[in-house]
């Protein structure tokens, strides 16, 4: 009997729900006709207000707007990389995104098979190897940049032991934490550096916890790949040194930032904008060096001596010009066996799948 | 003015329909108040969201498709539930059944579909079980509170699932990413249309019927809820306990297990980390929303999918995703909390007598 009700009453909330999408449609005011705008969409992981990567990336939506004014931009911010996020995608495309960019490496697939339902949509997937003739990915090389906050973090250390707070065994952080480690061992060749995962790119307390361990374990640098400042104001509350991600942390640990590897993605979507307005844009595997642009370090703290502003500063000179390239032999593994022999250079095949530690990394990489 | 509550003797069959839609309304009315205050259209920002998730045959089917692993799992916690056990377990039983099914077409990729997606049903049902079984085991044995031990093993059963798709699993061609292999086309649960609803539904709705059955007609479901209500009197009745705990939390745990062999096949085509965005945990919410019982799941499940869908499309409007979480956590905190005056009447005792009235 009672149970009767009950699912009455459940029918009737769900009838008043559809009831107000029925009422939706038709108080709907028109939508604005003004001047038509070329509406984009971006879709991230993590909040907005992460301070990190989702953050970077609507960054470089609003130089977007800034840059080009008869574009208009629609963010779903948060979507979990399962099925949510096909369903999130293919709404954005129905809604009339003439482009969608979905920014984290889980949108692959659901990119791929939204993408095939839409062929006059453009979809740019941040990280990603698959392509098809309206899938582009795009992507920066962030460890260029990670190797020269690696020399200011090799010469800031005196414990020697600069700690690294990992989301997750991809090769996306492994290749960071080897260009990083590149960096540290360049001007401190006695440095190592510890590497915590924490497996989840989002979570501001276990990504400071992570950075705590460290701290604990005898580090007095923290870097990280991670999405939030929380490794920052761990090592700023111990009174430690931090290597910041994404954006520029220094805001929110004054006192421990050294520096910070940092996106730059603007430009890059106003370049792909512009490609997909004039229709000269075609499907690419865009991975920027550091002389795009698209991937740079943050002002120094106040705390960072000269010259090692100016071993970073030459170190960078260099890079862009080309001159020094990261993942140049000889480099020696963790077991100091010689992956790549001197006088070659990594190939970005092994690069893009790289899979072991070069000396120097103190953790493990789970197989 | 004083006043107290007064137990009903039973609850007014008025008051369990209009209980429900007063707090939903309520909550409703809450967010409203919220979103005014911070400068947002109420009215148009809900209208949004039932549009995004009810407005068109997308939305409604997308809505279907959050809802299926809800009503799976939300159907595996009512059965135990119902026995006062409390399985919160639900998510890591949901990897493990994920896990053991993508074990099939991983090392068999040639067999033919009518082999493949059944013996995966029976391996992903099976793989929850044990991982329920466990936990029933401990509280059986030497009465370890079955809430415990059921949540702490969703996390190893989520790095369980982490270590196999980082490790031996993981795909050869994926450059190194945690993904497995594609499934072959004949490991894949056949979908409605070009829809992504899927033979899950099916399978979801068989099991409603059957416990439609199980609940009212049967004596093993009479046996359930009379463990349930006094374990003390089933003994005396001569219920053999036991048997029952092991059994019940078994087919739970098989019930989720089936909701993670379901995503992996019918909605992922591979295993991946984040297989659930916490289905295990909402169906916890959908089930005791539901009173545990089986059709109302099925709604309560679709309740949840369309806020979840909903949520979403809200913020092509302009708003944050925390502001469609905080709706989602008013129409709970209220519907909770309105379950009190189901079961209580509020008395003024200022004046002499009880007022009140039940009609």
């Amino acid at each position: 009997m009672k149970n009767r009700y009950l699912i009455l009453s459940i029918a009737l909330v769900v009838a008043a729900a559809l009831l107000l999408g029925g009422c939706g449609g038709d108080k709907k005011p028109a939508a604005p006709a003004a001047p038509e705008k070329m509406k984009v969409a971006f879709v991230y992981v993590g909040p907005v207000g992460d301070a990190g990567w989702s953050y970077a990336h609507d960054q470089g939506r609003k130089y977007l707007m800034e840059k080009m004014p008869d574009v208009q931009t629609t963010i779903i911010e948060s979507v979990p990389e399962g099925a949510d996020s096909e369903r999130v995608i293919t709404q954005l495309a129905e809604q009339g995104n003439k482009v969608i960019f979905t920014t984290s490496f889980g949108y692959m697939d659901p990119t791929i098979n939204v993408a095939k339902k839409y062929p006059n949509v453009v979809f740019m997937h941040c990280s990603g190897f698959k392509t098809a003739t309206n899938v582009g990915t795009y992507f920066g090389r962030i460890e260029e940049a990670r190797y020269l906050t690696g020399i200011a973090a090799g010469k800031a250390t005196k414990s020697n032991v600069v700690g690294y707070v990992a989301a997750f065994p991809i090769p996306e952080v492994v290749r960071g934490i080897n260009g990083f480690t590149l960096g540290v061992r360049a001007v401190n060749p006695n440095a190592k550096v510890k590497v915590i995962w924490t497996n989840t790119w989002y979570d501001p307390a276990k990504e400071k916890q992570a950075a705590v361990s460290l701290l604990d374990a005898g580090a007095d640098v923290i870097a990280q790949h991670q999405d939030t400042p929380g490794p920052m104001q761990a090592a700023e509350e111990k009174g430690k040194f931090g290597i910041g991600y994404n954006t520029d942390m220094s805001k929110m640990a004054p006192k421990a930032v050294l520096t910070s590897a940092v996106w730059n993605w603007g430009p890059y979507y106003v370049k792909v904008i512009d490609g997909v307005k004039k229709g000269t844009w075609k499907s690419e595997q865009y991975w920027g060096h550091m002389n795009d642009g698209i991937a740079d370090i943050a002002p120094f703290g106040p705390m960072v001596p000269d010259d090692t502003k100016k071993l970073v500063n030459d170190a960078k000179a260099k890079i862009v010009k080309g001159e020094l390239k990261i993942f140049a032999g000889p480099i020696k593994d963790q077991a100091g066996q010689v992956k790549v022999p001197a006088g070659t250079m990594m190939a970005d095949a092994d690069q893009l799948s790289f899979n072991w530690f070069v000396e120097g990394v103190d953790g493990t990489i789970p197989k | 003015m004083p006043f107290r509550f007064e137990k009903r003797l039973a609850p007014t069959p008025f008051m369990t329909v209009a209980v429900p839609v007063a707090s939903v309304a309520l909550a409703l009315l809450f967010c409203a108040v919220f979103l005014a205050l911070t400068g947002r259209h109420p009215l148009e920002l809900y209208m949004a969201m039932a549009e995004g998730a009810l407005g068109s045959a997308y939305g409604l089917t997308e809505t279907t498709v959050k809802a299926i692993p809800l009503m799976l799992c939300g159907l595996g916690i009512a059965l135990a539930f119902r026995m006062q056990l409390w399985n919160i377990g639900a998510e890591g039983q949901l990897y493990l059944g994920a896990l053991a099914a993508t074990w099939l077409p991983l090392t068999f990729p040639g067999l033919p579909a009518i082999v493949m997606l059944p013996a995966m049903v029976v391996l992903g049902m099976a793989a929850g079980a044990l991982w329920a079984l466990g936990p029933a085991y401990l509280r059986v044995k030497w009465r370890v509170n079955e809430i415990i031990t059921t949540l702490m093993l969703n996390y190893v059963g989520i790095l369980l699932v982490n270590y196999f798709v980082y490790g031996p699993w993981r795909d050869p061609k994926g450059f190194n990413f945690p993904l497995t292999a594609q499934f072959p086309p004949a490991a894949l649960l056949p979908t409605f249309g070009d829809t992504r609803i899927h033979a899950g539904l099916v399978l979801a709705l068989a099991l409603v019927a059957l416990f439609l059955v199980i609940f009212r007609n049967s004596r093993w479901g009479y046996e359930i809820k009379v463990i349930g209500a006094s374990e003390r009197a089933a003994r005396y009745a001569g219920m053999d306990i036991k048997r029952n705990m092991f059994l019940v939390m078994a087919l739970s745990g098989a019930i989720c297990g089936l909701a993670g062999m379901a995503e992996v096949s019918g909605i992922a085509g591979r295993l991946q980390p984040g297989l659930s965005p916490g289905y295990g945990y909402t169906a916890i919410i959908v089930a005791w929303l539901a009173r545990l019982n089986p059709v109302a799941i099925v709604l309560v499940a679709g309740l949840f999918g369309v806020l979840q869908v909903g949520g979403y499309i809200v913020q092509t409007h302009g708003v944050p995703a925390s502001v469609a979480a905080m709706i989602q956590g008013a129409i709970l905190f209220f519907v909770i909390g309105g379950e009190m005056f189901t079961g209580y009447r509020l008395v003024f005792t200022g004046r002499k007598g009880a007022a009140a009235t039940d009609e």
